[in-house]
């Protein structure tokens, strides 16, 4: 903004009156603290660059792994992230247009666009919980080890549990009995643990039941790591890839599938591939967080015409640029961490 | 004791509504051009697979399209570009050259370790 145009001289400027920068003291803190701050994310996605170009096992590709939308479902490939930028931008948009409100002096206009601001950021912090709750969850097929050794996520929709028969009796069900509730967990669970053999489960009482299952569509199966027949990139499909998922899914062996992520497997790739995203997406969410409660402070003291009463509005600029580094540090995650 | 030698730079900030009227337009048009670039990523990412012969060039795009987004974020979001010539110096020289000694200590490191796991 406009700046003090008096000519500095070095006897002033020695004197430890004036500030070369022309700045106040907090916003030059500000100003260090977010280099520091931005070198801990650098830090952090140079490690991420270095295990990916390291891991032998193909990494994953962004618009394979983030393709969904709420309600809508699969085949929209990085909309949803594309969608958190904008809303990101946005509020980043509202908050300088609140220091520019500040300027003016014009308290209305900064708390209106502080409040708009807060609103984007809590907009943020859903979208990534979804986000976030969704990749913990996994898809329905995860990923798979074929007979040959090699690993491959699936593509397709997934045919509908209907129900399961009880064939052989445990110590809860009956023979005979037709279960129809909470199917895909035990479903998954059993293939997990490899309780799943020749199409007949074993549920958790250990009775015996068959599954009625519809079919899947347009199965695909791309490797991701390599095995004696097959190669990381290559594609199955049709009848083959059927025959080749459900031999694993039914072999009634152990870790054939993983479904979801938590901190030590993952369906999508290589096992740091999951810690990376947890911890630069949570330490990312976690500043968006801090500065949503530090916004609501600030906007608080604008409330309270605490500002006004100082004269200026320099706390309001001094957030927005903690805000606006929010943002900045997001469009490198986005680029490096889900297009590249 | 209160000091009456201090100057309070914070003042100097507050500018005119005709003044005002300006800044707000510059930010309108930075916001269409951060979301038209945001958009054109996506719509790179979506449709060019990374199979594809064109990728190197897409990835590259995407890098130096970040930088565009960043500068604007900085420079007219943040203010950077309206600040004393050193202010701006002090902020991004140092970054800069930390930054670019870690990406080249990780790429020559990453050499060694990748001709470790080959066996080479």
């Amino acid at each position: 903004m406009a700046s003090q145009s008096a000519k500095l001289d070095a006897e002033t400027l020695w004197g430890g009156k004036e500030s070369p920068f022309q700045t106040s003291y907090g916003k030059l803190m500000m100003w260090f603290f977010l280099v520091s701050d931005a070198l801990t994310f650098s830090g952090l996605l140079i490690a991420y660059g270095f295990t990916r170009h390291d891991t032998l096992e193909a990494w994953p590709i962004g618009e394979e792994t983030f393709n969904s939308l709420p309600i809508l479902g699969h085949g929209y490939p990085l909309i949803y992230v594309a969608l958190m930028t904008f809303i990101l931008i946005v509020s980043s948009v509202t908050m300088v247009l609140a220091v520019e409100a500040g300027h003016r002096m014009d308290k209305k206009g900064v708390v209106k666009w502080m409040i708009a601001t807060i609103i984007g950021g809590f907009f943020f912090l859903g979208s990534q919980a979804w986000e976030w709750s969704h990749f913990i969850h996994g898809s329905e097929f995860g990923k798979v080890e074929l007979a040959d050794g090699s690993q491959a996520i699936v593509k397709g929709h997934f045919g509908e549990i209907e129900s399961f028969t009880v064939t052989e009796a445990g110590t809860h069900h009956k023979k005979g009995d037709v279960i129809k509730e909470d199917l895909m967990h035990t479903f998954q669970h059993a293939a997990e643990k490899g309780h799943i053999n020749n199409g007949i489960i074993e549920l958790h009482d250990g009775s015996k039941a068959s599954i009625k299952k519809a079919k899947d569509d347009h199965l695909k199966l791309i490797i991701k790591k390599d095995g004696k027949s097959y190669t990381v990139g290559k594609e199955i499909e049709g009848k083959k890839a059927e025959d080749l998922y459900y031999s694993a899914i039914y072999s009634g062996e152990e870790n054939r599938v993983i479904y979801g992520a938590n901190l030590n497997k993952n369906e999508y790739g290589p096992q740091q591939y999951g810690q990376f995203f947890f911890f630069i997406t949570g330490f990312h969410g976690f500043h968006v967080f801090s500065g949503v409660l530090i916004n609501i402070l600030i906007l608080i003291g604008v409330m309270r015409g605490v500002y006004h009463k100082r004269g200026h509005y320099e706390m309001v600029e001094k957030t927005g640029l903690y805000w606006h580094f929010v943002d900045l540090v997001w469009v490198f995650v986005f680029t490096f961490f889900y297009l590249i | 004791m209160e000091r009456d030698d201090l100057i309070e730079y914070s003042l100097n900030g507050h500018h005119s509504d005709d003044e005002g009227k300006l800044i707000r337009k510059k930010i309108w048009k930075v916001t269409i051009l951060l979301t038209a670039i945001t958009i054109l990523e996506v719509a790179l990412g979506a449709y060019i697979k990374q199979s594809s012969g064109a990728w190197p060039f897409v990835k590259w795009s995407f890098v130096a399209l970040t930088l565009l987004k960043a500068g604007y974020i900085v420079m007219v979001f943040m203010h950077l570009g309206d600040e004393k010539k050193w202010l701006r110096n002090v902020v991004l020289i140092p970054y800069a050259l930390f930054i670019m000694y870690l990406i080249f200590i990780a790429l020559w490191e990453a050499l060694a370790v990748g001709d470790a796991w080959m066996g080479a």
